[in-house]
């Protein structure tokens, strides 16, 4: 049959090379992640308890649960989407749909990536300044809310563009010689089309506001709150920042405490990774094109 | 297009589509110009020619997708049914009443049924009798009933590739189109199918006109009642198919395209 030749033992070995290469740095990567959650469930793990997740902190703080920052933050990041997502899908919509190819547009589009890359401390400041002191909301769960949407809407507008663009352009074609207007085959078409991979790219990106601090700690994150928000223009209480408080700023906690709370805010967003996760591997299986 | 429309020419009340002195231009390119022809009603008018020559381009004109394209402008005059085109209130009127069949078979990524509901849809056709009646019977004159009758309910966009060009001939046909136009629809289809497309073709041309944009000569000379040569963006000639096949040219070039020394 074939013999080997020396140019394929030589490509061989290369190969294998390249895949001990990627496989260590594979390793490497994972690393971090694997010891960051080794140490809060060995550190944190005694500490939660049913009554840790469904008790106000009690005694300074030093004592009791953390049901108002698990509220807070699950109210905070669920007002954020009902702001963010319908908006950012129809400049997203508009953006690839609709507007013509010309400099303007082209500028927008630059202006949105560049819009992700700016600090959260900045946009905490246009927080405050816009919706605490100039539309009036005071410090409150819609100010904060709002705030973390604006922060998150680069993102949302990015990754509902990218759905759409994956949509191939004949689909549309399509349409529009069947006589359908752009809206029409946006409805028909290009959106049960996208919808998988908007929904999967919103929760990824937007879970990550749960863990933010700095845009919610000036707008309406507070340090304690004996009571439960009853509606968004209360103050409320955010994980993420409880974190940074008991880990830092009261006496006396147990250690245990800080490691639980970090517990459970990363488990929050790893819940709402794998939900799309799930999501979106559901979706793969019905591939439609 | 500059001229506003005045009254159509009296040849164009009684042709399907009439074209004078149509020029198409990509941004500053001239990609067609000087094209003049007419098309009958019932015809099946075939146009033949190699890559780049500017026939999709010709067809987009006359159900007005240079709407859609920004960079793509027209000079010339094109009636349909006796009316100019860039006078047509409504486009979406329009292009429901022209077919359009792509290169390559684009089954929507709906199921086989709402693939051919999808225009009676549009056009505001929403109970489920009617459009069980417009499904089956556009799908029959496809002749692709019989192979999907049972699985209406599977994606369209995973039917074979000949299956999904005949798909797409039953979604234009519920268009109920007054005018049916193919761009090189055989291009990505195996010869069998090819060969009962062509049949439909023929069942077609007695309720429709039909504007054959082909790829391969030979089927300009199964289908089309006449014919014309488009070659570098110029309509070079354009005759009765018979006569064209015949040698009968004024153009030596139409020959040699037909005869296949060149192209
Ligand atoms: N969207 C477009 N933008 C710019 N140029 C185009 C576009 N579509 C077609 N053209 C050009 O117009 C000419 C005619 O193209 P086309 O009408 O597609 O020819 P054919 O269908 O005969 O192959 C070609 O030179 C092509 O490059
Ligand atoms: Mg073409």
């Amino acid at each position: 049959m074939f013999q080997e030749t020396q140019q394929n033992i030589k490509h061989k070995k290369t190969e294998r090379l390249f895949r001990i290469l990627f496989l260590m740095m594979v390793l490497l990567l994972i690393t971090p992640v694997l010891m960051i959650l080794g140490t809060l469930i060995v550190k944190g793990g005694p500490a939660i308890s049913l009554e840790f997740l469904f008790t106000n902190p009690t005694n300074g703080m030093t004592e009791g649960g953390l049901f108002p920052a698990l509220l807070g933050t699950i109210w905070l990041v669920v007002v954020a989407l009902l702001a963010s997502v319908p908006l950012g899908i129809a400049a997203a919509l508009y953006l690839s749909e609709y507007a013509p190819d010309n400099w303007l547009t082209r500028a927008i589009n630059l202006a949105i990536v560049n819009l992700a890359g700016v600090p959260s401390i900045v946009h905490a400041l246009f927080g405050v300044g816009a919706f605490v002191i100039f539309f009036d909301f005071g410090t409150s769960i819609l100010a904060a809310s709002l705030t973390l949407a604006v922060m998150t809407l680069p993102v949302v507008i990015v990754a509902t563009r990218e759905s759409l663009q994956a949509v191939p352009q004949a689909f549309r074609e399509a349409c529009w010689n069947m006589g359908a207007t752009r809206w029409q085959t946006i409805r028909r078409v290009v959106l049960p089309n996208a919808i998988s991979g908007i929904l999967t790219g919103i929760i990824l990106e937007v879970s990550r506001t749960a863990g933010e601090t700095a845009p919610i700690m000036f707008t309406g994150a507070a340090f304690y709150l004996p009571f439960l928000p009853e509606s968004v223009f209360d103050q409320t209480m955010a994980l993420a920042l409880h974190l940074f408080v008991v880990a830092t700023q009261v006496p006396n906690v147990p250690p245990s405490m800080p490691y639980g709370v970090a517990l459970v805010l990363i488990s929050i967003v790893l819940l709402f990774n794998a939900m799309s996760i799930t999501f979106r591997m559901y979706l793969r299986g019905q591939k439609k094109w | 297009m500059v001229n506003p429309s005045q009254d159509a020419p009296a040849q164009a009340k009684n042709k399907k589509v009439l074209i004078e002195n149509l020029e198409i231009k990509y941004g500053d390119t001239v990609a067609l110009t000087d094209v003049n022809l007419d098309i009958e009603a019932n015809e099946i008018y075939g146009i033949i020619g190699p890559a780049n020559s500017g026939k999709t381009s010709f067809l987009n004109c006359i159900n007005r997708m240079d709407d859609m394209r920004p960079n793509m402008s027209t000079t010339g005059r094109v009636w349909f049914n006796g009316i100019d085109v860039t006078n047509w209130r409504n486009l979406y009127s329009l292009r429901r009443q022209i077919g359009v069949v792509f290169p390559l078979p684009v089954g929507l990524p709906l199921t086989v049924y709402n693939n051919v509901a999808l225009a009676p849809q549009l056009s505001g056709i929403n109970k489920k009798a009617d459009l069980d009646e417009i499904v089956e019977r556009c799908l029959r004159r496809a002749a692709l009933w019989d192979e999907v009758k049972d699985r209406l309910d599977s994606l369209g966009s995973l039917l074979s590739g000949g299956q999904q060009q005949r798909l797409t001939i039953a979604r234009a046909l519920s268009q109920e189109p007054d005018l049916l136009m193919l761009d090189e629809f055989s291009i990505a289809v195996d010869p069998v199918t090819t060969m009962r497309i062509e049949d439909v073709l023929k069942e077609l041309k007695k309720e429709m006109t039909i504007i054959l944009v082909t790829n391969l000569v030979q089927q300009a000379q199964r289908l089309a009642d006449r014919t014309a040569f488009f070659l570098n963006g110029r309509m070079v000639e354009m005759g009765k198919t018979e006569d064209l096949f015949a040698g009968k040219v004024q153009h030596q070039e139409t020959l040699d395209y037909i005869e296949g020394r060149f192209g």
